[in-house]
């Protein structure tokens, strides 16, 4: 994907660190990323991605570092302030996360509810719930419960999800894992559109080498809790280190 | 020696894990009465624990009634005391078995539910789901469901104990050919404001231990879908051990004051 970036970071994270017990998982990890810029952070399971991710949206706490997110560290805020932030971060879980006791009608909804305000809802949210679903093809299983959908729409509906309160950055956690292959494609030509369509910045976690290929704009290689490489994904494939080529070798 | 360090490590885990358990119970206070309030959810979850509820708890209190009555009939005819029977079985229904036995039905269906359930959301990522779009977990799912356990039990044994008295009523009219007026006159002639009281009381907090400990063991379930069944089958245990504690207590501070 041809690179969008601009100076100014809409989200940043320096010196992360962070250990369990005597583990350290993460050890002074960096990263910088622009507006309407898509970075995959790669790496082996175990080196740090989704503790990092966790971190970045305060589900989890950071032992030192800062992660800045338009002007605020979220390491410092409350929880009042937190939720507020939050609503410029939509979150794609790894197992889609959906809420099983509700249809997706109401899955959907569920955020909206909650932050009527910043969107300047008075009255009905069926208009934006609706939008949201078409946006990912999924109209017309508005009333479904989420056992009633397949994996692949799952994780539509869980991006649909993610993408109703108009955030402005949105992290993919594993967005193709437990996928089919075509499907798994389906969703990174989803992924790529709405990052044409809402000009967001995307954060996305992966060891999926096409879905990098496809939807990088720039690849952070983490291998032992620390920025390893850096490029683009051309750059990285040229480049000799074997643990770099272990991730493209194929 | 091992065998000391044993029990040693089971008495600092017994505690840790009571240390926990309150400070979980603070935070739930903390939330309790901070807006916003959840009153769809808590609605919800009252038609669903309550509601719910009434057949199991009718179907065991009718037995528990007929049983009782049953049992003790052959006793008092010995002693040609038959004419005690509604006083005696109201009295030990509505004081001791009825709160007992429907909150350890209770725990079963409800504290059980509610651990595997927030243990299921839990591990699949609901919960955090629900944090990263800006709501609070512990006040949309905790909060709501400790209150509607502390609001329904008491309702639920009131039932309950309705119930186990017309089942009672039920024997003594086939056996002892005892009307149902006569029967009920004589319950709430024996019945005094001291039985009802402390027995209601009491069920209230029988209902927030049945929510708290589910709660909790749903709320910090880890390890996959084996810790759901963990959890579920651990706010069982946890919860009746901790309804006799309270009923123990209840009955002790009732000595003291109507003693």
């Amino acid at each position: 994907m041809e690179t969008t970036r601009n100076n100014e970071p809409v989200l940043e994270i320096r010196d992360l660190r962070k250990s369990f017990g005597e583990q350290k998982v993460l050890n002074g990890f960096n990263l910088k990323l622009f507006k309407g810029e898509s970075l995959v952070v790669m790496g082996k399971s175990g080196s740090g991605k989704s503790v990092m991710i966790k971190c970045l949206v305060g589900l989890m706490q950071a032992d030192s570092g800062s992660i800045r997110i338009k002007d605020h560290d979220i390491t410092s805020l409350g929880r009042e302030e937190l939720d507020v932030l939050r609503t410029e971060i939509g979150f794609l879980f790894q197992g889609s996360a959906l809420y099983d006791s509700m249809t997706v009608r109401e899955n959907l909804e569920f955020p909206l509810r909650r932050h009527k305000k910043k969107l300047h809802l008075d009255g009905s949210t069926e208009s934006l719930v609706l939008e949201a679903l078409e946006n990912v093809g999924l109209a017309k299983a508005i009333d479904l419960m989420p056992s009633e959908l397949s994996g692949g729409m799952q994780r539509r509906v869980a991006l649909a999800r993610a993408l109703i309160l108009k955030p402005n950055i949105i992290l993919y956690d594993e967005p193709t894992t437990g996928l089919d292959p075509i499907t798994s494609k389906e969703i990174i030509q989803l992924m790529r559109t709405i990052q044409e369509t809402y000009n967001t910045s995307s954060l996305i976690i992966t060891h999926d080498v096409d879905c990098a290929r496809v939807i990088s704009n720039r690849i952070i290689l983490l291998v032992d809790g620390v920025n390893y490489a850096e490029g683009t994904f051309e750059e990285l494939l040229k480049n000799k280190d074997p643990k770099v080529q272990a991730f493209f070798k194929n | 020696m091992q065998d000391s360090e044993g029990i040693w490590g089971n008495v600092k885990s017994f505690f840790t894990e009571a240390g926990d358990m309150a400070y979980f119970a603070g935070r739930f206070f903390m939330e309790v009465f901070k807006p916003p309030f959840e009153f769809r959810e808590l609605l919800r979850q009252c038609y669903n624990m309550g509601n719910r509820s009434l057949l199991l708890v009718g179907v065991t209190g009718f037995i528990l009634g007929l049983v009782f009555t049953l049992q003790s009939r052959p006793t008092l005819m010995e002693f040609g005391a038959e004419s005690w029977m509604p006083s005696m079985v109201s009295i030990s229904i509505v004081r001791e078995i009825g709160p007992v036995i429907i909150a350890l039905i209770c725990a079963g269906r409800i504290g059980s539910g509610i651990g595997a359930e927030l243990g299921s959301m839990r591990v699949t990522e609901q919960i955090d789901a629900m944090e990263v779009s800006g709501t609070n977990p512990f006040k949309y799912l905790v909060v709501t469901r400790i209150l509607a356990t502390t609001l329904m039990l008491p309702l639920l044994i009131i039932f309950g104990d309705a119930i186990a008295l017309l089942g009672s009523a039920l024997i003594e009219n086939l056996k002892g050919e005892v009307s149902f007026v006569l029967y009920f006159n004589k319950v709430f002639n024996a019945l005094k404001f001291s039985d009802l009281i402390p027995a209601t009381i009491k069920s209230f907090f029988f209902g927030f231990a049945i929510g708290l400990v589910g709660c909790y063991k749903g709320y910090y379930c880890s390890k996959g879908t084996v810790g759901v069944g963990e959890a579920s089958n651990a706010a069982v245990v946890y919860t009746s051990m901790l309804l006799f504690v309270i009923d123990f207590i209840a009955v002790f501070v009732t000595d003291i004051f109507y003693g």
